[in-house]
């Protein structure tokens, strides 16, 4: 555990969280590693963990019928999967495949939002490192979506 | 006193800007959907058909009896007797040059433009950043920098285009990748789940690139938003304007500064451009529809 | 007389000037009467002139009235200008060929007549002066403007009044020809009839007056002819306070008033056909059904149009607004960063010509006045 705790706290991510909350945070977390080809979780699943990873790259699909699973980013070390545990109903929105061995802490979203709800400073340290990501794949997305490269018609 | 009213004409008789020399379709290629490269000789000339051109330069190329467009020179300009233009069908014109074959005579004017800033990239590390199209004006400068190698940090290639099948010339990316001293990263907006390779907007790239922001030089080229999007992620990783290269692109007709269309505020893009330091149009870039 | 003294021509000794002209192969063009406005066409004789005709101009206006003397150049600039013939509206570039072989490209050979332009005023002068920046004073040289602008003799005239959109005395224009000519005019009252006060500007000037009959004009006559150009300058249609013009344009290019013209402007780009100094063109490839021959040919175009601005599938400057803004800004602001002056001549076609009257004058001085309104609502300097 005490591994864990370590790698948690010097994880870049959770940079300046301090003793006591990386402490808490550490109380959610084990270590997870999946092979190349495993799903992380599937679309609709219940979010109850997400991941942060330390090694490895993630693709996020969703599948469509007669296309086949389409990717629309990938994910790389240090990078967060899942982000849909923040907000209710806490279900994954799309398929996470492992591109080659993924080694990640999975992090117990049901424990992590009990203790948010509790300490609302801590709360507050998450949400100041969550929605960055949000709002960077946000504006990620629609470049994507504009498809600028696309030829005009 | 004056002998004439007229002013002094520049002295020596210039040959007329306006009129196309005739070349030759050598190669014709399919890079991607819609997308096209030439290879052209000249038949003209000191006989060797020798073209001079700058990386980052252009040519007016004409299709007879239909129309002439600004295409990019993206061959190696230390093989002057190919001149290798790559061209994305999607009006008339293109679209005429593009089903251009080998042994057709095509029209071409030219070199034209300020190119890439090779000079400036010695000693420093160079990030060129390319968005799907914009990946051919770039590759003349790939090449020079990679043939004096030692001359320069370390070059970096951050290419974003739509898909997989719109990966442009994908083969001499996967042999300079192969060498040790250049990093290629290549994502694309969307992908079938045979690609492992990145997924994801170009500028998700340049926050992972490892490079020294203050000796780096940026060279930057793909549609208008992509740029502003690059150039955005290239100043927050440390880069001055002062070492930001956009090429940009806007109607022409003449290539010489006549014809007044390719205007963008006080600079002609055919003239003053198409490669332009960063800090000289940044405010123009923030203004729509100028 | 001596090369700088000036001297007196009738106008039968203006008529023997132009014969002389002409028996020297120049192409004489000068303004005539034609549709109801004075136009520049080819003249023979000063009968061909718009003697006894003035013209009352507005926004928007224009039309001739009856003068109640022989004057023959008693009114101010009409619709064209002399770009029509040193930059022509449509000019074939040159012509191909195409055998089983291969395609032989001919350019469009220059013509070899020159022009004497009779009646050109200062603004035009001026406007003459600024193409030549554009055309010859660049790193390449449009050789057909080079074509018919080398040789071409010009025959000023200083106005006697001034056009009721005229404002070349606030561009430091004129109204009195200071260079750029080779012979300079005023008309002025002589004993019995009109007079011409003639100043030369160069050998080629004093050469073409040798050859008809003419005399050193009194200080009378000189001091008349000051008067005219200075009652033309004290009565100007229009002003434009111009020292300014680049920077406030520029630090402007978001200002309410662009939306405000763009209601009114139908982006007719009849401004940019009659301005004297606008030069955008396109061109245009044609060929035979069999494609054994095309050609490309050049001709004048407008940054009003859709189509001038048309990239990826659509335009960069869409809206109105936008291309407005475009050609004012051009015309007084970035002008000066790409060739040194304004663009702008102060001759007044723009108003005039203009579908729905929009003055040049009025819109800059609507920006300036935004400015200090600005400053003044909020209590800061």
């Amino acid at each position: 555990m005490e591994g864990l705790e370590r790698i948690v706290k010097e994880h870049p991510f959770f940079a300046g969280l301090g003793e006591e909350f990386g402490n808490l945070v550490s109380g959610c977390a084990q270590n997870a590693r999946f092979e190349a080809g495993q799903y992380l979780f599937h679309e609709g699943d219940p979010a109850d963990q997400f991941y942060l990873i330390r090694h490895g790259r993630v693709a996020l699909e969703l599948a469509a019928p007669g296309r086949g699973a389409l990717t629309f980013l990938t994910l790389n070390e240090g990078d967060i999967v899942g982000v849909s545990w923040l907000v209710p109903p806490y279900r994954w929105t799309d398929d996470a495949r492992a591109l080659g061995l993924v080694r990640a802490i999975s992090i117990d979203a049901a424990c992590l939002r009990r203790k948010c709800e509790a300490d609302h400073d801590l709360g507050y340290e998450m949400m100041k490192r969550f929605v960055p990501v949000l709002v960077e794949r946000l504006e990620a997305t629609r470049l994507q979506i504009l498809d600028v490269y696309g030829v005009p018609v | 006193m004056a002998s004439r009213s007229e002013p002094p004409v520049p002295g020596g008789a210039a040959a007329d800007p306006m009129i196309p020399r005739v070349a030759r379709v050598r190669r014709r290629r399919r890079d991607a959907p819609q997308v096209w490269t030439l290879d052209l000789e000249i038949e003209d000339g000191d006989g060797t058909g020798n073209f001079a051109f700058a990386p980052g330069q252009f040519n007016m190329l004409t299709a007879f009896g239909v129309g002439e467009a600004p295409i990019s020179m993206s061959g190696d300009p230390a093989e002057p007797w190919r001149l290798v233009h790559t061209i994305r069908a999607v009006g008339a014109v293109s679209g005429a040059l593009a089903r251009l074959g080998p042994g057709d005579p095509i029209g071409l004017r030219g070199p034209f433009g300020a190119g890439w800033p090779v000079a400036e990239a010695t000693a420093r590390d160079v990030v060129i950043v390319a968005g799907g199209l914009g990946l051919a004006p770039l590759r003349p400068a790939l090449y020079r920098l990679l043939a004096e190698r030692a001359r320069y940090g370390k070059i970096i290639l951050l290419y974003g285009t739509r898909s997989p099948d719109d990966i442009l010339f994908r083969g001499e990316l996967e042999s300079w990748r192969r060498r040790l001293d250049i990093e290629i990263e290549v994502t694309v907006d969307h992908a079938a789940s045979a690609w492992h390779g990145h997924v994801g907007v170009v500028t998700m790239l340049i926050a992972r690139a490892d490079f020294d922001p203050l000796h780096a030089i940026a060279l930057v080229c793909g549609p208008e938003i992509m740029m502003r999007f690059a150039i955005a992620a290239l100043r927050h990783a440390g880069l001055q304007d002062e070492s930001i290269y956009l090429s940009m692109e806007r109607n022409m007709k003449c290539a010489v500064g006549f014809c007044g269309h390719c205007q963008f505020g006080t600079v002609f893009v055919c003239r003053d451009g198409p490669v332009f330091r960063h800090d000289r149009v940044q405010h123009l870039l923030a203004l729509k529809e100028i | 007389m001596d090369t700088v003294g000036q001297a007196v021509l009738t106008p039968d000794g203006l008529q023997i000037l132009l014969d002389a002209l002409r028996r020297r192969s120049y192409r004489l063009v000068g303004p005539t009467v034609r549709d109801e406005a004075i136009v520049y066409d080819d003249i023979a004789a000063i009968d061909d002139l718009p003697r006894g005709w003035t013209d009352e101009q507005d926004g928007g206006q224009y039309r001739l009235l009856r003068r109640d003397d022989d004057a023959l150049f008693g009114y101010a600039v009409g619709p064209h200008s002399w770009k029509k013939f040193l930059h022509p509206p449509v000019l074939r570039l040159w012509r191909a060929e195409r055998d089983a072989q291969s395609v032989r490209v001919a350019p469009e050979p220059e013509p070899d007549e020159r022009f004497a332009f009779i009646g050109v005023r200062s603004c035009e002068l001026h406007a003459i002066a600024i193409q030549d920046e554009v055309f010859l004073g660049g790193a390449h040289v449009d050789p057909h403007y080079r074509a018919r602008r080398q040789g071409a003799f010009i025959l000023a005239v200083n106005c006697g009044q001034a056009g009721g959109t005229c404002f070349c005395a606030s561009m430091n224009t004129g109204p009195k020809a200071e260079a750029g000519f080779d012979l300079a005019l005023t008309e002025i009252v002589g004993d019995n009839g009109y007079i011409f006060v003639v100043e030369a500007g160069t050998e080629a000037g004093l050469a073409a007056l040798a050859d008809a009959p003419h005399r050193a004009a009194t200080q009378e006559e000189i001091d008349a002819a000051e008067s005219a150009t200075a009652r033309a300058a004290a009565a100007m249609g229009r002003e434009m306070r111009s020292d300014d013009v680049h920077d406030l344009l520029l630090r402007n290019l978001e200002n309410p008033r662009w939306d405000d013209v763009a209601t009114r402007c139908l982006t007719c780009a009849n401004c940019t056909m009659v301005c004297p100094t606008c030069f955008c063109t396109s061109v245009e490839d044609t060929s035979d059904l069999t494609g054994a021959e095309s050609s490309r040919s050049q001709r004048w175009d407008s940054c009003f149009t859709m189509d001038f601005s048309y990239i990826h599938g659509g335009s960069v400057r869409a809206s109105a607004r936008s291309r407005y803004r475009q050609w004012m800004t051009h015309k007084l602001a970035t002008w000066f960063d790409q060739f040194g002056s304004s663009g702008c001549v102060g001759c007044g076609r723009c108003i005039t010509w203009c579908p729905v009257g929009i003055d040049i004058t009025e819109e800059v001085r609507a920006i300036r006045e935004s400015e200090s309104a600005e400053k003044g609502s909020d209590g800061r300097a």
